[in-house]
This record gives structure tokens, C-alpha cells and sequence, in this order.
């Protein structure tokens, strides 16, 4: 049984000047100890999936299921007993802890909702401080006193105070330096041996995904455009975007980088999404675009095993 | 030939409260016409401070020059007093900054932006700036500038802002373009599309590049030479193609193993640098990096390394990079020219 | 909940020096109005010596007398309480509203944020004073009904402020993952947020003190104040007719209002300056 099923999932916007799809029909599953990479760029709606999932923001349509029960109109009382399964860290970390709260309530904090005795807190906050790699005195210090990767720690200790199953990772690296980055990803891959956890693991930074992801859905308009092992969509990227975007990542190969240079880069700019183009959402930048693209909106559909792409012309 | 921008010795300390820190220790580098430097390293390193010095950009208090020389083609920018600055800043120094739509006047049309310093610094009259602005959002790869002319930043993507703004950067044929992370707030098509306008302008146009950034694939997309910096110091130099073959500081070794690289093997961890990058009041005496280097020996500590050249056009200031020069005799010969 | 190191804060206050000074002065008029009781029993308001007697003329009055031969310095020292308690009281009050109708409207946002914000608008169009004014005089005149009528008119800055910090706060990252955990809209409203939204209310709130001040000193100038009661805006008032010739009697209360409203907003700009934390250097 899938840990988290996703089917048919829409969240839109109202805003003043028409309704924003965020997302426009998602469908995925995933599996216990899996990590799934969602990449995407801006406005693709990728944030805003993981914030539907952890039912933070209104499900217009769709439906969401954990382990097996459906969450998508929970009330707060059910949902309460659903929230120790999937839990979330974000990406700023210093907007993701309370300014005015120790680092030691902020991650008891989840505990304490839960009920627990204070002695049983006091011992799984220490717990958690030496898992993630922090020294016991940060119980007491405030968020301000640590660096950004140390801050990023913190956010994972109490994403998984309550010992969730799947943790979704709303680009965890992304305001980090280089060598932090590298830190915290290797820690979290440390967690997921240790606890068995599942990541959704949410980036604009493929380099970073393809390295921690087993499963990879590439995001765009609201939609998911092809899904794939890490390695199928790296060595054999079936839509045009998710060979675009493959193409646009600089590497650190400067020969590498010489060759690519002769391949013009993807032209255009996102289409707005309170107007999203007709058909096909990426036909108005695609190179190969043909006039059923205008007119028929491709579906994903199954290509080979565990690959799926939404594209009329993709092989 | 001289160095269209040719930096001396520069520093750059930090008044504050609690002491004067080092921020920018006697970092130097040329930068020569048509040619991009990559100037590398993490928060903290200073490379955002060295940026503003070259500018005479730097908020004061805290941030000062106090030592060292900014010669562009010959003539010293600190030297200069503010209002000859003034007219050095844009006419043949810009700068463009990572927050395309905070760079620039929200409550001004683009078009007016770009008119307004064009008139600035050239002897155009309005029409004839008018016509230059036009033709500079053409170049930049605008579509449709006459009807982009009179839009507001807030309605333009992050990066068409980012465009406008090298438009003004350009606008004055001036001599040094300085870029500070300019694409890292951009989605990583975006970032294709403004790489390749900058390496295409920096062709036609002939400008010298001082390209700043965290990103190594950045580095090897858009520049020929690059210094990494670690603490305020420069701790490497090398043409592009050899530094990511074979890095000889520990430090530059570290961020190239930490960054994740397409089609790597993916059981393996990143390598971690560990520990942090030291608080500036508190730096190690010898090198700074000893308390994070695998390879730091008893010398490491107690004195700092000078930059030596391991070959020619590479500078590194480690202890340990001495003890590998038959891997850098043989990587020349394998990089070749 | 824990909070920052507050002798930090404290250093950074005293620093500065005009918020020491306004300390200081306040710290004189609080004692001056704790200890009236105590070096001027009895009522202030009765008659005790000659009328219309000026300052440092007799060693008993050191401040003089009024026209109907009241010590001033009697009637200065229990105004003061009055004055103080009528401030305060009514600045929490009106803190108490302000801050509970903001932190709804900026959190729920929507037909609330709507409904609190033309409320806040209607309280805001009419004129304060005359608002006071109509209220005491349908109420009564006492201390109780000033106080109502004061806070009634002094909150809607406190809300619209609140408001504005609460719809910043709750779009950070700390209040989604609060909810995330199943904490309750009142847990994070008052537990997570409010926290870190009083800093700028605080400010506010102490320069709400000054202006009760001020209304109440209107008020009683007027002659609608409490008459059982001294207060420095009914010494104004009962000196009006004195100004030609003992001037004093205005001119005293007078200054200790000036006084006391100048040293609240310097406390005021001293508590901005520490717990505004764009100003703080890093």
C-alpha cells in the first residue's frame, strides 16, 4: 500500500484579477522509504502541492490519502491523529522558527501538541539534538544564534519529533552555501537509512535531486509533465521541457560546458497562469511543437515501466 | 596589453561595535578587455564586499578601503574623490545585482531608467536617447521593446528585469562589467537565457567581466580565469579549465566534491566540508581554513600561507598544494591551451 | 515562553538618552503620585489657607494657592494620580480592544478582515475629543467613565498596527509548520504570533498613555471631569479665570502635563529603538 496517494489533486487561487491554478490535476503515489524528487521552476506549483498535501492550504478537488485513509476533508480532530504521519520542512529557516521561542520549544513543540509528559519531551528533544548533529546547550539558545545549515537542523528535528513516515522537503538547500548544502543532504540521506523515512523532496536544483532522488516528477503550469527513475530522466529525458531544463543546469565540467553552448537555451518566458496556454501548457516554448498541441492538451500516460511523460509527440 | 581592471592589494575592514575586522585581506587580480573572472566562494568570504569596493559602493559605515589599489585602465578608483566616482560609475564601471526587480525604481518606467542614465552619461539629447534605449532592449533580447519602454519593473519577470538593468549596464560602452550573483535568483532557464546574453554582449561589446557567485557550474558556463576566496583572502587562481581539473587547495577541493554533478554516482555522499566558515573577529592564526582542512599540518596552524605560483597562472596559498607538483606539470600538458 | 536577553534590551534602552531622562521624569511623577497620600493627607481638594496666594511666598504652599485658597502643590501631587492611573488605565484598555480586534482581522483575513476594518474606520471618523466628550457627558462625569471613553477612542491605531503584523506573521514558515503540527488558530494567534507582533504595540501603546493624558486633561479643563477628584486638567480649568493675574495656576499643572507627555514619548522612542528590530545592527 502506498504511503501517500495522490489523485486528481487541484488547488486554486482566487485573486483579484481571475482564478490561479496552482495545481491542475496531480496524481502520484508514493512508497514507503522512497524518495520522490518534484522539480520545477517558478510558478509550477510544486510549493504549493507539498503545502496541499499537508492539507495547509484549501483542496479545490482531488483527494489525498495517507497510508491508506483519505485526508482530504479531515476535520482538525482527525487530522490530528494523521499530522504525526507527514510532516514538512521549509525552506527559510530562519522564518521557520519562532524568533521569540528556544530552539528546545520549538522542537518540542509538535510533542507537546501530541500530549506527551514533559520528562518523555525533555528526553526525546535531547534525542533528536544529537540525531541531527546540534550540541544539547541549543535547547536554550534562540534561532538567530545559529547559522543557516545549523538552523536547517533544527527544522529537521522537529519535523521528525513525532517519527513521521514521509517528511516533504520544500527546498531544504536551496538558501544554503555549497558546502552546507552538502552537510544537511547527507544528513537527511543519514536519517532515511536510520528511520526509514519517505522524502518528497521539493527543488529547483536538479543537481541536488538526481542525487538524493530514487524517483523524479518534473513540474510545470500546475502539472506534472513526465515522472521517471533519477537515472531514466537524467540519461533519457522523454518531454521537451524536462530536456530543456536538463540542458540549462550549468555543470561543474568546463569542457562539458563548451560543448553544450552551441545548443541555443529555452526561449520565452513562463506563460502566465491566469492564462494559461490552451493545449499543451509548454507549447507556446516547445521546440517541436505541432498544431495537435494547440488545440489537445496531452495526457501522462505510461511509456515504460515507471515512466511517464504527457506529451503527443514524445516517444 | 594592460588589464582593462587591475585590483592591488586591496583591503577592506568592518567597524563595528565589537572590533575592526579584517574583511578583505590584500586581495588582488587583473581582469583584462573581453575576458570574464569568476570571483568564488561562500557567505562571508567577502567577494559581495570586494564587488561594492571596486565601485566605491561601500556602506560606510561600516564597510571601508583601507589599503590597496583599483586601477582601471591605469587610473586609481580610490584615489578618486566622490564626485569624479560619480562619473565613473556607469560611464566606465557598472554593476548589475542579484535582485533584479530591487535594482531598480519601482515607481519609473523601465524606458525612463534607461533614458535617465543614458542621458546621464552621454551627450545624447532626449530623442536620440530615446532611440539608444530602444536599441539597448533590442539588444538585450527584449521582445517588443516600444511597448515594454513604458512598463513598471513590478509587471516584468525576474528576468527581463535582469536584462533591463544589464541594458543600463551596457548603455554607456563602459569598460568593466561587475556581477554580482546575478543570476541567482533566477529560475535555471532564466539563467540559461542571461548567461548566454552576457557572454554574447561581452563578445560583441569587448568589456572586461568580474563575475562574483557561489555556483561552480556558473563558473565553468561563463568564465575563462577564477579566483576562490575564503575568510577575506584569495586562496586560488587558476584558468578555468585547470582549476576544475585538477583544484590544488584543500578548500576548492571541497566545494567541487560537495557539489552535486549530473550522472555521479549516486550511493555516494557529498563530501562534506565540515565545521563553519569562521567569524571574521575571530579568525585562526595561520591559514584560515586549518580548523576545516583534511590535509592541515603543524606549519598550517601557526603560519599563514602566502600566495605562491604553483605554475604559471596559478595561484595558491596552501602549505600542502607544494607537495603536488608533478600532478600540476602533468595536468598543464593535459589541458594543454 | 522564554524571552531575549532582557538586560540586553535593557542596556540598549539606557543608552540612549533621552529615554533615560524620560525615565527619570517619569520615575519622579510616579513617586510624586505614590507618596501624595502620604505628604498630603487628607482631600486636596479642601480649603487650607488664603486664596490666590503665589509660589514660594509662605513655606506651606511651596507652589501657592488657588482662588478658593486649595494648595496647588496638594491638588499637583494627587493629580498625578489621576492623571497616571486615568493613562494607563485607559491605554490598556484600549490595548486590550485594539490588540484583539487587530490580531482577528489580520489573521482570518477575509469577510472579517472586511467587517473589522470598516468597524476600525467608523471609530476612526469621528472626532476623538468630541467622541470623549459625548460619552462623559451621557455617562457622567467620573473617573471610571474617562477611562471608558478614552479607550474606546484610542484603539483603532493599536488594531490597525496589530493588523498589519499579523498579516506578515502569518505567512512565515513558523505558523505553517505550527499548524501543520495541529495547533489550534487561538494557540498560535496568542502563543505563536502575538509574541513576536507586541514589540511595535508596546510603542505605541506608551504613546497612547501620553495622548490619555491629554484627553483626560481636555476633558477636565472642560469642566466635565470628576469633581470629587484632582487632576491637572481640572487645575487648568479652575485657574482660567486667574490667568490675567495669578497665572500660576495654570502654568503649573501645565508644565507638569508638558512635562510628563514629553518624557512618555521619549520613553517611547527609547522602547522603538530597542525592540524594533530593523534598527539593531547584526
Amino acid at each position: 500500500m502506498p504511503l501517500l496517494s495522490v489523485r486528481d489533486l487541484e488547488v486554486a487561487f482566487p485573486t483579484r484579477r481571475g482564478v490561479v491554478h496552482a495545481v491542475n490535476g496531480v496524481s502520484f503515489d508514493i512508497a514507503p522509504g522512497e524518495t520522490v524528487g518534484l522539480v520545477g521552476e517558478s510558478g509550477c506549483g510544486k510549493s504549493t502541492l507539498g503545502r496541499a498535501i499537508m492539507r495547509l492550504v484549501p483542496i479545490a478537488a482531488g483527494e489525498v490519502s495517507v497510508a491508506g485513509r483519505d485526508i482530504t476533508h479531515l476535520g482538525r480532530r482527525a487530522m490530528r491523529a494523521v499530522r504525526p504521519l507527514v510532516q514538512m520542512i521549509f525552506q527559510d529557516s530562519l522564518g521557520a522558527l519562532n524568533p521569540r521561542a528556544t530552539v528546545g520549544r520549538s522542537i518540542a513543540q509538535p510533542l507537546v501538541v501530541a500530549g506527551w509528559p514533559r520528562d518523555r519531551i525533555h528526553a526525546r528533544v535531547a534525542t533528536l539534538l544529537s540525531e541531527v548533529g546540534l550540541p544539547r546547550d541549543a535547547v536554550d539558545r534562540f534561532p538567530h544564534e545559529f547559522s543557516g545549515g545549523q538552523r536547517q537542523r533544527i527544522g529537521i528535528a522537529r519535523a521528525l519529533a513525532l517519527e513521521p513516515k514521509l517528511v516533504i522537503c520544500d527546498e531544504p538547500v536551496s538558501a544554503l552555501d555549497v558546502s552546507v548544502r552538502a552537510q544537511v543532504v547527507n544528513l537527511l540521506a543519514d536519517l532515511k537509512a536510520a528511520l526509514g523515512v519517505s522524502y518528497l523532496f521539493i527543488s529547483h536544483d536538479l543537481s541536488v535531486v538526481e542525487h538524493v532522488a530514487d524517483r523524479v516528477m518534473v513540474m510545470y503550469l500546475g502539472r506534472i509533465v513526465e515522472t521517471g527513475t533519477a537515472e531514466m530522466i537524467w540519461r533519457a529525458p522523454r518531454h521537451p521541457y524536462t530536456k530543456a531544463l536538463l540542458a540549462a543546469v550549468p555543470s561543474p565540467d568546463p569542457a562539458a560546458q563548451r560543448k553544450r553552448a552551441a545548443v541555443p537555451p529555452l526561449q520565452g518566458e513562463l506563460p502566465s497562469p491566469l492564462a494559461p496556454p490552451s493545449g499543451c501548457p509548454f507549447h507556446t516554448r516547445c521546440s517541436i511543437a505541432v498544431e495537435r498541441c494547440r488545440r489537445e492538451r496531452p495526457v501522462l500516460e505510461e511509456r515504460a515501466r515507471g515512466a511517464s511523460v504527457a506529451c503527443h509527440l514524445a516517444a | 596589453m594592460a588589464p582593462a581592471l587591475d585590483v592591488r592589494a586591496l583591503q577592506i575592514s568592518l567597524f563595528t561595535r565589537v572590533g575592526v575586522l579584517p574583511a578583505v585581506d590584500r586581495v588582488s587580480f587583473t581582469v583584462g578587455a573581453g575576458e570574464t573572472l569568476a570571483l568564488v566562494g561562500e557567505s562571508g568570504c567577502g567577494k559581495s564586499l570586494t564587488a561594492l569596493a571596486l565601485m566605491r559602493l561601500l556602506p560606510d559605515p561600516p564597510a571601508r578601503i583601507v589599503g590597496g589599489e583599483v586601477r582601471l585602465d591605469g587610473e586609481d578608483l580610490v584615489r578618486l574623490d566622490e564626485r569624479t566616482m560619480q562619473g565613473m560609475r556607469t560611464k566606465r564601471i557598472s554593476m548589475i545585482f542579484q535582485d533584479p526587480a530591487g535594482s531598480l525604481n519601482p515607481v519609473v518606467s523601465v524606458g525612463r531608467q534607461l533614458v535617465e542614465v543614458i542621458e546621464a552619461h552621454t551627450d545624447l539629447g532626449r530623442r536620440a536617447a530615446i532611440d539608444r534605449a530602444l536599441e539597448l532592449l533590442d539588444l538585450v533580447r527584449i521582445a517588443d521593446p516600444r511597448s515594454r519602454f513604458g512598463e513598471f519593473p513590478h509587471r516584468l519577470s525576474g528576468g527581463m528585469c535582469q536584462r533591463v538593468m544589464i541594458a543600463m549596464a551596457i548603455a554607456c560602452g563602459q569598460r568593466v562589467l561587475i556581477a554580482d550573483e546575478p543570476t541567482t535568483a533566477l529560475d535555471v532557464t532564466v539563467q540559461a537565457q542571461v548567461l548566454a546574453l552576457l557572454q554574447r554582449l561581452q563578445g560583441e561589446i569587448g568589456m572586461a567581466m568580474l563575475f562574483i557567485t557561489h555556483d561552480l557550474g556558473v563558473v565553468a558556463q561563463v568564465a575563462q580565469r577564477v579566483a576562490v576566496m575564503y575568510a577575506g583572502r584569495k586562496v586560488e587562481e587558476a584558468t578555468v579549465d585547470a582549476l576544475f581539473a585538477a583544484p590544488l587547495h584543500p578548500y576548492t577541493r571541497g566545494l567541487l566534491a560537495a557539489t552535486p554533478k549530473a550522472g555521479e554516482d549516486r550511493a555516494a555522499r557529498l563530501t562534506e566540508i565540515p565545521g563553519m566558515v569562521p567569524p571574521l573577529g575571530n579568525l585562526p592564526t595561520g591559514c584560515a581554513f586549518a580548523p576545516r582542512c583534511p590535509v592541515a599540518g603543524q606549519r598550517c596552524w601557526a603560519e599563514r600561507p602566502a600566495l605562491t605560483e604553483a605554475a604559471p597562472g596559478r595561484l595558491v596559498a596552501c602549505f600542502a598544494a607544494d607537495a603536488v607538483p608533478d600532478r600540476i606539470a602533468s595536468d598543464a600538458a593535459v589541458v594543454g591551451s | 515562553m522564554a524571552m531575549q536577553p532582557r538586560f540586553e534590551m535593557m542596556r540598549r534602552f539606557l543608552r540612549n538618552r533621552g529615554a533615560m531622562m524620560g525615565s527619570l521624569i517619569l520615575g519622579a511623577v510616579v513617586v510624586i503620585a505614590l507618596l501624595a497620600p502620604v505628604v498630603y493627607p487628607g482631600d486636596p481638594l479642601r480649603i487650607v489657607g488664603p486664596a490666590e496666594l503665589w509660589p514660594f511666598q509662605d513655606a506651606r504652599f511651596p507652589f501657592g494657592t488657588d482662588a478658593l485658597g486649595r494648595d496647588i502643590a496638594a491638588m499637583l501631587a494627587h493629580g498625578a494620580r489621576t492623571t497616571l492611573l486615568i493613562g494607563i488605565l485607559a491605554s490598556a484598555a484600549s490595548t486590550v480592544i485594539g490588540i484583539t480586534v487587530g490580531a482577528v482581522a489580520g489573521y482570518y483575513g477575509g469577510w472579517v478582515d472586511e467587517a473589522a476594518m470598516r468597524g476600525t474606520e467608523l471609530f476612526q471618523t469621528i472626532p476623538n475629543l468630541i467622541f470623549i466628550l459625548t460619552i462623559v457627558v451621557i455617562l457622567g462625569p467620573s473617573i471610571a467613565h474617562i477611562i471608558v471613553a478614552i479607550g474606546v477612542v484610542s484603539w483603532t491605531s493599536i488594531a490597525r498596527l496589530t493588523r498589519a503584523e499579523f498579516l506578515t506573521l502569518r505567512n512565515r514558515d513558523f505558523v505553517q509548520a505550527c499548524r501543520a503540527m495541529g495547533l489550534g488558530d487561538g494557540a498560535i494567534i496568542v502563543g505563536e504570533i502575538l509574541p513576536n507582533a507586541l514589540p511595535p504595540v508596546i510603542v505605541l501603546s506608551s504613546l497612547i498613555i501620553a495622548g490619555a493624558v491629554l484627553f483626560e486633561s481636555a476633558v477636565s479643563f472642560l469642566g466635565l471631569g470628576d469633581p470629587n477628584v484632582a487632576s491637572w486638567g481640572k487645575l487648568i480649568g479652575d485657574g482660567r479665570e486667574l490667568i490675567r493675574t495669578s497665572w500660576y495656576v495654570c502654568t503649573i499643572p501645565g508644565l507638569a502635563i508638558v512635562v510628563t507627555v514629553l518624557s512618555l514619548n521619549l520613553i517611547g522612542d527609547g522602547l522603538n529603538d530597542v525592540l524594533n528590530p530593523r534598527l539593531r545592527d547584526r
